[in-house]
């Protein structure tokens, strides 16, 4: 018999008053006789806020929201029971995250098997090898709409499809783990929370394509994750789902992992396949594309963590459910990592669709300390910045392209009146320089001197000409770089030009920087007015550059300083300026 | 077949044709710096970019190949644009030495940087502060002059097999270097210099030695001689603007004179008497030992130096021939010296090589010393050699024939096919088919080792005897051979081979490391004829039968493989580590 879950989280942030909640459930499931048939977890996240106590029953999918004490015995007597819904308690209006790929996580134990398969763990794979040819299962793949959710969107399907009908004795299927874009762990979460579910999607992807072999790459910063993908694998051999004979059937697939050594530029399938093979992890030129000729020369599919951990619900409730979600072209859900100034920073698996507004102020409860939202960057170092008033375009592949940012894996940082749009591209850009391969010259050296020139506009020492020449640059390194990486390096640039190059002339120009974020152009002083001459900031200050008495008065030395801001932010009297 | 349009000219090609060599047949020139015919692309410079309709990416026209129906655009506005930008970015990280650098006038980056009108430096210069690694003696790595393309690594690891040179860090550190940074006369590097036969700017060259021959040819005291090898006099006239495989032994033997050398010697004699000290130890070893066959050539020392690091297990099976460049050296210290009274010591002899290693194999054991000084003092490349001539302002091309110095110069045909690969092996059989039958080689042409092919295998009568022979050039592909061998020999089988050649360089010495640049299988092809066309035009074509060389057994050393040969023209092998670290 399936077990009600009751997931129970308190969404006021600053308290968590389930504990004793949680026991009044139990208490009441076991003077009822029901606690063979419930299961109560507290959880850190619903992803949503300021509803007091909310209870999510599964497999009801019912929220109930602001629940007290004497609303227990009446939840189990009449939803977990009889499967009524208690009106009064729904919680309307909320947007609500949509979990397919975090179906399980935080759910179920991931380490154990039982837990996936009482979850309908697995059931897609026997579908797939009993009921099935492969050709069906790809067909099913198409009908889902399923695009890869790595960053590029191509369908999946049809990567499969190449694969299939390529030549080859050997084949191979491959679990891009390697996660790098700043901020972002989608991946990270799904293999530690739910790793059978990218083990079952690599198998039907195995049996689809005609592989005997797969293997997942994880970054090896990930120790957590690589544990998990081992005890799992080890389970699922035990269990006759991985190994000879799966099942039962004529398909005999075999897992390994392999470790990625921190190097990004291994997340583009080329350089991944290189550094499986024991070589320099470097692009090389496609075509040919890994599904005519990929890991060792064989037709080799490489999926991301979350496209494979698609694949399963995919065969559990059909290709057409999964194409009902979503937008015309962009179809099931996407897991975002929003970051940066926003209330509820975390994980949020959304409907295609959904505005990008939702999910800042209604998922992730707003902008942090109630300030003005700047703008919203996606894709990563590969992507750009949404500004403010585009929040309302939902999310899709093509409607962030045309914003001129991307998907990417799901990075989201939110940013508000205090970031600067410079100093964030340049952060971005910084990256992509850290982490370019050195391979081609457009990106190895078009990016260093581009970042050269970001640092001449952030240091108040650009000319006009020196935005056009970042121009130049980055119009060269989108057409004549060999890979991804380099060809996007300068979208976070490009995309801040578009929508802030006042913000680029300010600084350039005026020599100042809006945010106060470019050390060079900020420069700290007291207002002999405001100042009540406390001496918090001279105290506070760690480098003592505002000398001064209590009885003579305090002064910045503007020699000594290293526009830290603490005295900015100490100062009760606001007399600290910042010009 | 795949039908296009390249700048609105329809083009037919092989399925598999490239972009690039797809717009030669309708004589457009796409530039790249990265891409060497020799080499398969590694599409890292970004240069040869081009448009197709309908896709809004570039593409690269060195690695994509030209699929149905494509319409490419080769050059316009914005296409020459961004390929300008990515020159002038290689630029700023490039140094602007190109009036001391070792390609002036002869750099493909300069060539493209001239070609694309490149008149100010448009971004700020971020040339790395690394030194050279000038470690080998052979060969001068300067990281700062490298644009990353690639060509050194891909040949010194997919056509050498070698692996001395990879990638090392990454982004803008990126560079050239033997693995975990040690220098390459630690690292596995055999000074084949196929690295910088394939470099297009300066940062790989051989290191040059012009000035302390200069100096010795100057100096009073010294009595200086000079000995050209086989696959220079085919290739030098390349540096005078004259057609690839033009024989100008001649207006070497001039030149050389008219710089000062005091005697001009030819490593093609040396080569003949090399042929009869390893026809004759083949064929000792062919009736008297054949477990101690197969015979292996020795005379490459970039080879040997392979065999010592990565198969000293043949090491027994190695000729203990040196190479001609080394007996020239020992016979002019010992037997020019005696016969024209000069004291040895006084000698100084530079030889002129297609090559970088026999910079290394000057000392490369004691047995280099047989004369009781070193037996060849400088090696020079072919590139040294054409730069010493302009420098001496020598109109090379007008330069009338002259002979040699008799003693140490003359050559048969089966000497001056050396220089290609195949030729040791050609030449050794023409005499020691002579050696056991009395008689002569039914087709003085061995045609089965002739040719470009990475490995050639073929079996010779003998006088009834089955000779079987392979040839390899290109250090990857001894490995085919090799493996042969070592599995006959494990299982106890019959030996696959019963003498061997390998010569390091593709197309042997006329490919070599030392030749001029731009070195190409065409160029290969017309420097090969040259020498087969040398060899058709002596009237001697067996190297026994080389007049110089009787009278210099007959005069100083005796029988072939005696005593006094072996002093003077033997050598020994052992095995060395292939890191030094």
């Amino acid at each position: 018999m399936n077990k009600t879950i009751l997931l129970i989280k308190d969404t006021a942030a600053s308290s968590d008053t389930t504990k004793d909640l949680k026991a009044a459930f139990e208490k009441t499931a076991r003077e009822l006789g029901m606690e063979d048939s419930v299961q109560v977890v507290r959880v850190s996240d619903l992803g949503i806020y300021n509803q007091g106590v909310v209870v999510k029953i599964l497999p009801n999918d019912l929220i109930y929201g602001h629940v007290k004490p004497e609303h227990v015995e009446k939840i189990l007597k009449v939803t977990v029971k009889e499967g009524t819904p208690i009106e009064d308690l729904i919680l309307r209006n909320v947007v609500s995250q949509t979990r397919i790929v975090l179906r399980n996580c935080g759910v179920i134990n991931p380490e154990s098997i039982e837990e996936y398969i009482s979850n309908q763990g697995y059931t897609s794979l026997a579908k797939c090898l009993l009921d099935m040819k492969p050709q069906d299962v790809i067909d099913e793949v198409k009908k889902s709409g399923l695009r890869g959710r790595g960053g590029a969107g191509f369908p999946t399907w049809m990567k499969w499809n190449l694969a299939r009908t390529s030549p080859g004795d050997q084949k191979y299927v491959i679990c891009n783990g390697d996660e790098g874009d700043p901020g972002a762990y989608m991946d990270r979460s799904v293999l530690e929370g739910d790793p059978h579910s990218v083990i079952e999607g690599m198998v039907i992807a195995g049996y689809a394509i005609g592989a005997k072999q797969g293997f997942f790459y994880i970054r090896a910063e990930y120790p957590l994750a690589i544990s998990r993908i081992e005890t799992a694998l080890k389970q699922a051999y035990d269990a006759g789902l991985l190994g000879k004979n799966i099942l039962g059937s004529d398909f005999s697939f075999d897992l390994e992992i392999r470790l990625g050594a921190g190097a990004f530029v291994c997340g583009e399938e080329t350089a991944l396949i290189a550094s499986i093979e024991g070589k320099r992890g470097t692009p090389r030129p496609r075509p040919p594309f890994p599904s005519d000729k990929g890991l060792w020369d064989k037709p080799t599919i490489i999926n991301n963590v979350e496209t494979l951990a698609n694949i399963a619900v995919v065969f559990q409730k059909g290709g057409d459910f999964f194409s009902s979600i979503g937008t015309e072209k962009s179809k099931g859900t996407k897991v975002f990592a929003v970051t940066g100034k926003v209330e509820h920073s975390g994980l949020v698996e959304i409907a295609m669709g959904t505005p990008i507004r939702d999910i800042v102020y209604n998922i992730c409860g707003g902008v942090l300390n109630g300030k003005k939202i700047m703008a919203v960057q996606t894709g990563g170092p590969s992507g750009g910045v949404i500004p403010e008033k585009y929040l309302d375009t939902p999310v899709s592949y093509e409607h962030l392209i045309e914003l001129g940012s991307i998907m990417g894996s799901g990075g989201m940082i939110v940013m508000d009146v205090t970031d600067c749009m410079v100093d964030i591209s340049k952060f971005y850009l910084r990256f992509c320089v850290d982490e370019s391969c050195g391979k081609c010259a457009p990106c190895r050296i078009g990016g260093f001197q581009m970042l050269k020139l970001l640092e001449k506009v952030t240091d108040g020492e650009a000319t006009p000409d020196d935005i056009e020449t970042i121009r130049r640059i980055a119009h060269t390194m989108q057409k004549a770089s060999l890979c991804a990486l380099g060809q996007t390096a300068p979208n976070p640039v490009m995309s801040t030009l578009r929508y802030f190059e006042e913000e680029y002339l300010q600084h350039v120009q005026d020599k100042k920087c809006r945010a106060g974020k470019c050390k060079k152009l900020t420069r700290f002083s007291i207002s002999t007015d405001k100042c009540k001459k406390c001496s918090l900031c001279s105290k506070n200050c760690p480098v003592g550059a505002i000398p001064g008495s209590k009885e003579q008065g305090y002064s910045v030395d503007q020699a000594k300083c290293i526009k830290c801001g603490r005295c900015f932010e100490i100062c009760k009297f606001e007399a600290i300026v910042r010009s | 077949m795949i039908n296009a349009i390249i700048n609105g000219h329809s083009v037919t090609v092989a399925e598999g044709t490239t972009i690039l060599e797809a717009a030669e047949k309708v004589q457009v020139k796409i530039p790249t710096l990265c891409k060497h015919p020799d080499l398969p692309p590694t599409a890292s410079c970004g240069i040869c970019i081009v448009k197709a309709k309908g896709n809004n990416k570039m593409l690269r026209a060195c690695c994509t190949p030209i699929a149905e129906g494509m319409d490419i655009i080769t050059h316009d506005t914005e296409i020459v644009n961004v390929r300008r930008s990515v020159i002038e970015l290689i630029l700023s990280k490039h140094p602007n030495e190109c009036l001391t650098c070792g390609r002036n006038g002869n750099c493909e980056l300069q060539t493209l940087a001239e070609d694309f009108g490149i008149r100010r430096e448009s971004y700020q210069e971020c040339v790395s502060t690394i030194s050279s690694d000038t470690s080998t003696g052979s060969i001068v790595l300067d990281p700062r002059k490298c644009v990353l393309c690639g060509r050194c690594v891909n040949v010194c690891q997919n056509i050498q097999d070698v692996w001395a040179l990879s990638f090392v860090e990454r982004g803008i550190e990126t560079r050239i270097s033997p693995a975990g940074d040690i220098s390459l006369s630690e690292s596995p590097c055999v000074r084949c210099g196929q690295c910088s036969a394939h470099c297009p700017t300066g940062a790989i060259v051989e290191n040059d030695e012009t000035q302390k021959v200069w100096q010795n040819i100057q100096n009073p005291d010294n009595y200086c001689v000079v000995q050209i090898a086989p696959a220079v006099r085919v290739a030098v006239g390349e540096a005078f603007g004259m057609k690839p495989g033009t024989n100008l032994t001649k207006k070497i033997y001039a030149a050389l004179k008219r710089m000062g050398f005091k005697a001009v010697f030819d490593t093609n004699f040396s080569a003949d008497v090399t042929i009869v000290e390893e026809a004759t130890e083949f064929v000792t070893r062919f009736t008297t030992a054949p477990g101690s066959l197969p015979l292996i050539t020795s005379c490459c020392p970039a080879w040997v130096d392979f065999m010592e690091k990565y198969h000293s297990d043949l090491k027994d099976n190695f000729s203990t021939c040196k190479s001609p460049q080394a007996m020239l050296g020992a016979l002019a210290k010992t037997y020019f010296a005696e016969k024209n009274n000069i004291d040895p010591k006084k000698l100084f002899m530079v030889s002129i090589m297609p090559c970088t290693a026999k910079k290394y194999e000057l000392s490369r054991s004691a047995e280099m010393f047989a004369s009781g000084t070193q037996d060849v003092d400088v090696a020079l490349t072919t590139r040294e050699l054409a730069r010493m001539i302009k420098q001496a302002g020598i109109d090379f091309k007008n330069l009338p024939d002259e002979e040699p110095d008799h003693l140490l110069g003359d050559y048969t045909g089966a000497a001056t096919i050396f220089g290609v690969t195949g030729g040791v092996m050609e030449a050794a059989l023409r005499t020691a088919y002579e050696y056991v039958t009395g008689g002569k080689l039914k087709n003085i042409e061995v045609q089965d080792v002739r040719g470009l092919a990475g490995v050639k295998e073929g079996v010779v009568d003998v006088g009834g005897h089955k000779v079987k022979v392979a040839v390899a050039h290109g250090l990857k592909n001894v490995e085919y051979v090799l493996s042969k061998i070592r599995t006959a020999k494990k299982e106890g089988t019959e030996l696959p081979y019963h003498f061997v050649e390998v010569m390091a360089c593709p197309g042997g010495c006329v490919g070599g490391g030392g030749q001029p640049y731009g070195v190409t299988d065409e160029l290969r092809k017309a420097r090969t004829e040259g020498l087969y066309c040398d060899d058709r035009d002596q009237v001697i074509r067996y190297s026994h039968e080389n007049p110089y060389v009787k009278k210099l057994y007959e005069e100083f050393l005796g029988k072939a493989n005696g005593e006094k040969s072996h002093h003077l023209l033997h050598t020994n092998y052992v095995a060395r580590p292939e890191y030094q670290k």
